[in-house]
């Protein structure tokens, strides 16, 4: 079976702006698959050429083993949930839901049937005759998933969609999509800024950095095994040591929970002695602020008995395993 | 909490009220007295034998239709070119787009007598003879920039990601057009429109240098003052004008409300 999504060398500049700068990928038939990156890093763009709303200035697209970089959105076996859902406010839910259908010529009751069936299974059955104004920034985001789905692609793009919903709700909804992107077996692009959100849903990640991807791996590896230190300090949190500082040639990534914390100075391998600027207790947890020479560390453990005076020396020690290796220069 | 206006503001206001709108009741109460040679104040006697007079008159009843005519097609024009202009600067970046909005309100903003004479100029250049379709090419040069106006900021409030979302679900421009855009700058072209159908309806400036021997309303009103006799019948016709330029504007102004969408309403010259 072809891909999903291939993108051979693509490219897609805005004057002097290389919002996407020669991006190779494959999205596999099933999978959830996300774009990470900061704003600005190109995933939105590379999105939105998969969807047919820009032009790629090189390289091509293929959906399903069919090139498709140049065919208008209407084209394309694919449907896209906006950021600010986009919703027709002069039509009802109902409508709405069903447009695709309409645009197709699909008779009224047998569009309205299959609207109020995707209604129910984004859970807002009875919701037909409101209009968007009248509904919830959660509902609204559930009538822009029907709306999408209504016509059974096998590719869905979702660009931020959980963006505007606060933290609780947003947290419901990753559980739910996730859920439903199961039930469907349809492919999920899904683009976000936030990478514990990245991390959570995905089979695999691509994180974007200035237009190229940095970086695509499941979230495992991703966390585990960052290649740059663009990765490991956006996807999580990381301390970038110089080689220098622990006898090492080169660059390393060591995550906080890797780390231990103990109170004064002790020599060794694997240890670097410091001074306790902070100590933040988060509960199961307790985050500490290090000055090492220079440099600021974090590490966080596991809570327990031992206290530890702010501005007394400690020591952070390391297993060797712990330390990644970044690629220095690209 | 809302402050209340002090007694001299309110009389000031009441004044100024008066003063804009008192010659429009004389103009009513004219169109009712029984004396037709001079407007003797107070009227003598008050009659409404004007008002069938007044729909006897071929002369006028000539004028209105043209007018009419003129201010339908002018108003049609606007719609066209007004949406298209409104469509391609609110979508593309491009060299001179300041330009070209300075070029869009330029008729609107000059003085009439200016517009008048460049377009005769124009016409005469081109060999075009003064007729029906100069007036009316005359008035929609100042009639797009009303539809221009409301509609672009229409599209500027409702954004692009709707006609994206619509292309997305399968609609082509064209059902895009249909469905999604026309729908929703419905409001704001019948409010362009209504404010350049009253413009062009009671332009006599433009006309007058645009026109061969056609009389649209507001050219027989003048032409109607020189005459000694049936001065209530001129009166009688403004009262219509009145009502048939109003009411539009009234409803304009209704279905557009709640939103800052009436540009353009005004019109120096």
């Amino acid at each position: 079976m072809s891909n999903a999504v291939e993108l051979i060398n693509l490219s897609c500049h805005f004057g002097p702006v290389r919002a996407v700068d020669g991006v190779d990928l494959e999205v596999r038939p099933g999978e959830f698959f996300s774009m990470l990156g900061p704003s600005g890093s190109g995933k939105t763009t590379c999105l939105r050429l998969i969807g047919g709303f820009e032009q790629p200035s090189a390289g091509a697209i293929r959906l399903f083993g069919q090139d498709a970089g140049r065919l208008p959105p209407y084209a394309r076996d694919v449907n896209t949930v906006f950021q600010d859902y986009a919703l027709f406010p002069h039509m009802n839910v109902r409508d709405n839901v069903a447009y695709a259908l309409m645009v197709r010529g699909v008779g009224r009751a047998e569009r309205y049937r299959r609207a109020e069936e995707m209604l129910e299974q984004v859970k807002l059955a009875g919701f037909g005759d409101r209009r968007p104004g009248q509904l919830s920034g959660g509902q609204r985001q559930r009538v822009a998933l029907a709306r999408a789905l209504i016509n059974q692609p096998k590719l869905l793009l979702l660009d931020e969609p959980l963006g505007a919903l606060d933290l609780k709700l947003r947290e419901e909804m990753q559980i739910e999509l996730k859920a439903l992107q199961r039930s469907l077996g349809i492919t999920f692009i899904y683009v976000t800024h936030d990478q514990s959100e990245a991390l959570s849903m995905s089979d695999r990640v691509a994180v974007f950095n200035q237009g190229r991807i940095e970086q695509l791996d499941t979230p495992k590896r991703l966390y585990e095994y960052p290649r740059t230190e663009f990765v490991a300090r956006f996807v999580g949190s990381a301390n970038v040591l110089e080689g220098s500082a622990i006898g090492l040639e080169g660059k390393y990534a060591l995550r906080p929970e890797r780390i231990r914390v103990q109170a004064g100075h002790h020599g060794g391998p694997n240890c670097l002695a410091g001074e306790l600027l902070d100590v933040h207790y988060l509960g199961s947890q307790t985050r500490y602020e290090v000055r090492v020479g220079n440099q600021r560390l974090t590490a966080i453990a596991s809570s327990d008995e031992q206290e530890l005076p702010i501005g007394g020396p400690v020591t952070l020690g390391w297993e060797p395993s712990a330390l990644r290796e970044l690629e220095v220069a690209r | 909490m809302p402050n209340k206006p002090s007694l001299g503001l309110r009389l000031a206001f009441w004044a100024g009220m008066l003063f804009l709108h008192f010659p429009i009741v004389i103009i009513v109460l004219y169109a009712l007295t029984t004396e037709d040679r001079t407007y003797r104040f107070p009227p003598p006697g008050l009659t409404l034998k004007w008002f069938g007079e007044a729909l006897e008159r071929q002369d006028m009843w000539r004028a209105l239709l043209l007018s009419l005519q003129v201010a339908g097609m002018a108003t049609f024009i606007a719609l066209v070119l007004g949406t298209m202009v409104a469509a391609a600067m609110y979508r593309f970046q491009f060299r001179g787009k300041d330009a070209i909005t300075l070029l869009l309100i330029l008729p609107i903003a000059l003085p009439g007598i200016l517009t008048g004479i460049a377009l005769l100029t124009t016409f005469k250049r081109l060999a075009l003879e003064p007729g029906f379709w100069t007036i009316v090419i005359g008035h929609a040069t100042f009639c797009i920039v009303t539809v221009y106006n409301n509609v672009v900021a229409r599209f500027r409030r409702t954004g692009y990601s709707q006609v994206e979302a619509s292309m997305d679900l399968g609609a082509d421009w064209f059902r895009t057009w249909r469905f999604v855009v026309l729908p929703s700058i419905a409001t704001a072209l019948l409010a362009g429109g209504m404010l350049s159908f009253a413009l062009s309806f009671d332009e006599v400036i433009v006309t007058t240098f645009t026109a061969a021997d056609q009389k649209t309303l507001p050219i027989w009103f003048l032409n109607e003052l020189f005459r000694p006799r049936e001065r209530p019948v001129t009166n009688v016709v403004a009262v219509f004008v009145m009502l048939i330029t109003f009411l539009p504007i009234v409803l304009a102004q209704w279905l557009t409300r709640d939103t800052d969408d009436l540009h353009g309403g005004g019109k120096t010259s």
